[in-house]
């Protein structure tokens, strides 16, 4: 090698074996995971990751099969992505899904991309907005801006749901995609979502759907029958992929049946009874990642599909949902819930009115159930709930678990009136308490450094 | 539960208006208990399946060895199955982990911060990319013809949606970035940003001198560097000695699966310039309430679920889990290992070089490579690879595929795992499919 293409140093540690183990092993213990303990964080589905997804994902063939392998000796491989995108078609009604994105908002940003080209090439280029309601996650906004497109954020009406005369007011000639979610980020189906299609359609815009929520639905209904041209899921959220402390996840996209030939490459097509990778795709907006998916995840999902079938598919949404809505009647008997209705898979409480009376909020909530050995729900979002938390269950949790979770925070509630300080405090069993925040923002130490 | 919740049956939670019922049974994959399941999945694995030959397979995704202590720590349920480190108090395991990635990534690439990790090289790049515009307000980019073809790919995919330009500085005809071209091209257009790859795609050391440096300062561009084998990184001068500014790349050989492609990992390292425009999560170190070290994710103003159309990225999900793959790695391999195994890359793909020629196969560029190298075959490269395949061998890629000028070339990766044995079956068998007058 020629003078100076070598690096002199390398300022990295040697540890011994002994020394690495135990020093992740004691890392592993200061962080809660589902298999630690509940998890309601809404709009994540924190559902019970299978074992046997990770076994599968582990085998050989598929852990050690290097990508640029050639199509006739990656079958195996091909047919696991091929049925998974077959059986998710079905489920969801769409005509195909890309499984390329490697998360929620890169589906969202191809999915946009699509949009943008689909438009061009009709010569429809002065469709600039995307409409998203007030309740959208902040993906959805952010993903459009990555498209050049600009926002109109939609306010919900007070039942917590999109209005389709609202949304007439603001679809036109300028209108590309309008995203929601059905339920919502509230938890509340949108009834009259075929109407809020149909008024975006009419006005020559496209529906995307964005699948945070798909656990709620499942052999009940699907986005492809509300009218819904594009959609992504998110396999870590619906499908039970490692949540692997925030990735990787996995986000396939599914379109409708004009929007196939847009796809990112390459694409899983079927000849007989072989698998091929399809790059020869001239419409398509090309590729969004470096190979083709997120392979070890899409064994996970298919593991998880053959587990449960369409009939067990079918209970996990109508037992997600079952499960929300105890726990909604338990919580409204002492945490005010602004929507008392019937709720879908996750459902929202506030704490606006207790920050009042005793001044304790969402957050110091949050803190207090770390210390009763649960995981907080989400907190602060959506953003149109003042004080919000969000709790989803998930049909994993036994009656026992949900009664338990109820318990600790009605006595958190008792607490804040009798003794709300103790909330403030909180929490106080865990490895650290409340971390300055502030501070790190403002001084930032972002990695070490050797000594010099 | 029903009774609690004031119904009588399941179906009253999930009614829904006529026009959205399902029409048709489900058609999906069927219901099996586990060990059946397991068998089916399995089945499926073993078909048609070239796990099993002799490959020289890189170009962006490598075979390196993954010590068996990586998964007994990483495959821990505690990592395994939590959530984004939002709740600090019971996440201090994940966001030290991730800390500790931060700091081995701006280590190996001299830069002075590195995100929490994206989700691989291709988008590193893309995202990258858009750094450089948000810091020169300029809407045109500059890549060598060198940099992966699949990440040169992905860059026009997300600059096609900001309608931003992208030219590419050609290549010399010893396979690496013409830095002469490149200085006019420099000369000419105002760029937000100049990418390029070391080791580039065929392997060679491919950066910017001096000269060339300097053209990219009087433009006002950000240099970029691309690197997608970061094994690299411990043995080479880091991107920051040639002046890049922002690093781009992907860390699959720090003990990832190769897994048919994914999930990956990709990391955005930056000098303190573009802090607050990088995207993705950051861990900071701060302190608790009472005084004790304690991490945290920071700068979050940047991001998607605080700044909503006006964050710096929309990326939510990462690639965390694979981070922690590889911070594992980098902890059991230490300066001494990493060292170590970049050495053996370097003599397997100089044994390689070696064998091919003594085979009669001519290697097609005499710039200094690390573990990849370019051959020419004097024929269509898919005739012999084919040809090799029937021999249990795959052989590389047809660099055609995407280099119309080199469709006689094949890209070639040895590394620690590449055996001697290995080595000398592909020259024989090269030997054997390029003589004079075999019929291929």
């Amino acid at each position: 090698m020629p003078e100076g293409v070598l690096r002199d140093d390398l300022p990295l540690p040697d540890n011994t074996e002994l020394d690495v183990v135990r020093h992740y092993t004691r890392l592993s213990q200061r962080t809660f995971g589902i298999d630690v303990g509940f998890y309601p964080l809404g709009s994540c589905t924190m559902k019970h990751n299978p074992k046997v997804n990770d076994a599968l994902a582990g085998v050989r063939e598929f852990a050690e099969l290097h990508p640029f392998t050639p199509d006739d000796l990656s079958q195996g491989a091909l047919q696991v992505m091929y049925e998974l995108e077959r059986s998710f078609c079905s489920l969801f009604g769409m005509a195909a899904f890309s499984l390329n994105p490697a998360a929620g908002a890169q589906a969202e940003l191809a999915a946009l991309l699509i949009a943008k080209k689909y438009f061009r090439e009709r010569g429809e280029t002065q469709r600039d907005k995307v409409i998203v309601p007030d309740t959208a996650h902040g993906t959805n906004p952010a993903s459009a801006a990555m498209c050049g497109f600009k926002v109109i954020s939609l306010k919900s009406d007070a039942r917590g749901r999109v209005d389709p005369a609202e949304i007439r007011t603001v679809v036109g000639p300028d209108t590309a995609v309008c995203m929601m979610t059905n339920p919502n980020t509230l938890g509340l189906f949108e009834e009259r979502i075929h109407e809020i299609a149909d008024a975006v359609h009419e006005a020559g815009g496209l529906m995307y759907y964005d699948g945070a929520n798909a656990n709620a639905l499942m052999g009940n209904t699907r986005p492809g029958d509300m009218g819904f041209d594009l959609m992504h899921l998110n396999t870590h959220k619906t499908f039970t992929i490692p949540h692997g402390g925030g990735g990787a996840g996995h986000g396939p996209l599914g379109v409708a049946g004009h929007l196939v030939e847009y796809l990112p490459t390459p694409y899983v097509v079927r000849e007989g009874d072989r698998f091929r990778l399809d790059f020869d795709r001239p419409k398509s907006i090309g590729p969004v990642r470096s190979f083709w998916s997120n392979f070890a995840h899409v064994v996970r999902a298919l593991a998880y599909l053959y587990a449960n079938g369409a009939e067990g598919l079918t209970k996990v949404s109508q037992y997600a949902v079952l499960n929300a809505n105890y726990m909604r009647v338990k919580v409204a008997e002492f945490l005010e819930t602004p929507y008392p209705e019937i709720c879908r898979h996750e459902f929202v409480a506030s704490a606006q009115q207790l920050k009042k009376e005793t001044g304790v909020r969402a957050l110091d909530i949050a803190k207090a159930l770390l210390d009763r050995g649960y995981m907080a729900p989400t907190i602060y979002f959506p953003l149109i709930v003042p004080e919000c938390l969000m709790i989803e269950p998930t049909e994993t949790e036994s009656k026992e678990t949900l009664d338990g979770f109820v318990a600790a925070l009605r006595d958190i509630i008792e607490t804040a009136k009798t003794n709300p300080q103790e909330l403030l405090d909180a929490p106080v069993t865990t490895v650290v308490g409340r971390v300055d925040e502030t501070r790190a923002a403002r001084q930032p130490d972002l990695r070490w450094r050797p000594p010099r | 539960m029903l009774e609690a919740i004031g119904i009588g049956s399941l179906d009253e939670l999930l009614r829904v208006p006529d026009e959205l019922k399902l029409r048709a049974p489900l058609d999906v994959v069927p219901a099996l208990p586990e060990y059946q399941l397991r068998r089916r999945i399995e089945q499926i694995a073993k078909r048609d399946s070239g796990v099993d030959y002799v490959s020289f397979l890189g170009g962006g995704a490598y075979r390196h060895y993954a010590p068996s202590a990586i998964s007994a720590l990483a495959m821990r349920g505690e990592f395994l199955t939590a959530y984004t480190p939002y709740q600090a108090e019971v996440s201090q395991g994940y966001l030290q982990a991730i800390y500790e990635w931060q700091t081995y990534i701006c280590l190996l690439t001299g830069m002075d911060l590195a995100d929490a990790s994206v989700y691989d090289g291709a988008t590193a790049l893309a995202e990258s990319a858009i750094m450089a515009m948000n810091a020169t307000g300029r809407q045109r980019f500059l890549v060598s013809r060198a940099v992966h073809p699949n990440y040169r790919a992905v860059l026009k995919t997300y600059c096609d949606g900001l309608d931003v330009a992208i030219d590419e500085a050609p290549l010399t005809d010893d396979g690496t970035t013409d830095l002469r071209v490149l200085a006019e091209m420099l000369r000419e257009t105002q760029y937000a940003g100049v990418a390029l790859q070391s080791p580039n795609f065929f392997g060679n050391i491919d950066t910017l001198d001096g000269e060339a440096l300097e053209s990219v300062h009087k433009n006002g561009a950000v240099p970029i560097g691309v690197v997608a084998e970061a094994l690299a990184l411990a043995a080479l001068a880091t991107p920051a000695s040639w002046g890049a500014q922002i690093v781009a790349g992907e860390a699959q050989s720090f003990g990832v699966p190769i897994a048919y492609g994914g999930p990956y990992v990709g990391f955005i390292a930056t000098t303190n310039e573009h802090m607050r425009r990088i995207p993705g999560r950051l861990v900071g170190k701060t302190v608790d309430s009472a005084g004790r070290t304690a991490y945290v994710l920071t700068l979050q103003a940047r991001e998607q679920h605080i700044r909503r159309e006006r964050a710096t990225s929309n990326i939510c999900t990462n690639q965390a889990h694979c981070a922690l793959i590889a911070t594992i790695y980098l902890a059991l391999m230490g300066k001494t290992g990493l060292r170590d195994v970049a050495a053996l890359n370097l003599e397997r793909s100089r044994e390689l070089a070696t064998a091919v020629a003594n085979a009669g196969v001519r290697l097609r560029f005499s710039a200094p490579f690390f573990n990849e190298l370019v051959v020419d075959v004097g024929r269509p490269a898919g005739e012999v690879l084919a040809a090799l395949r029937e021999r249990g061998i795959l052989g590389g890629l047809d660099l055609g595929r995407w280099y119309p000028e080199y469709s006689t070339c094949i890209l070639m990766a040895a590394t620690e795992l590449t055996t001697s044995g290995e080595i000398a079956k592909l020259a024989a068998a090269l030997q054997e499919v390029t003589r004079v007058g075999a019929g291929v």
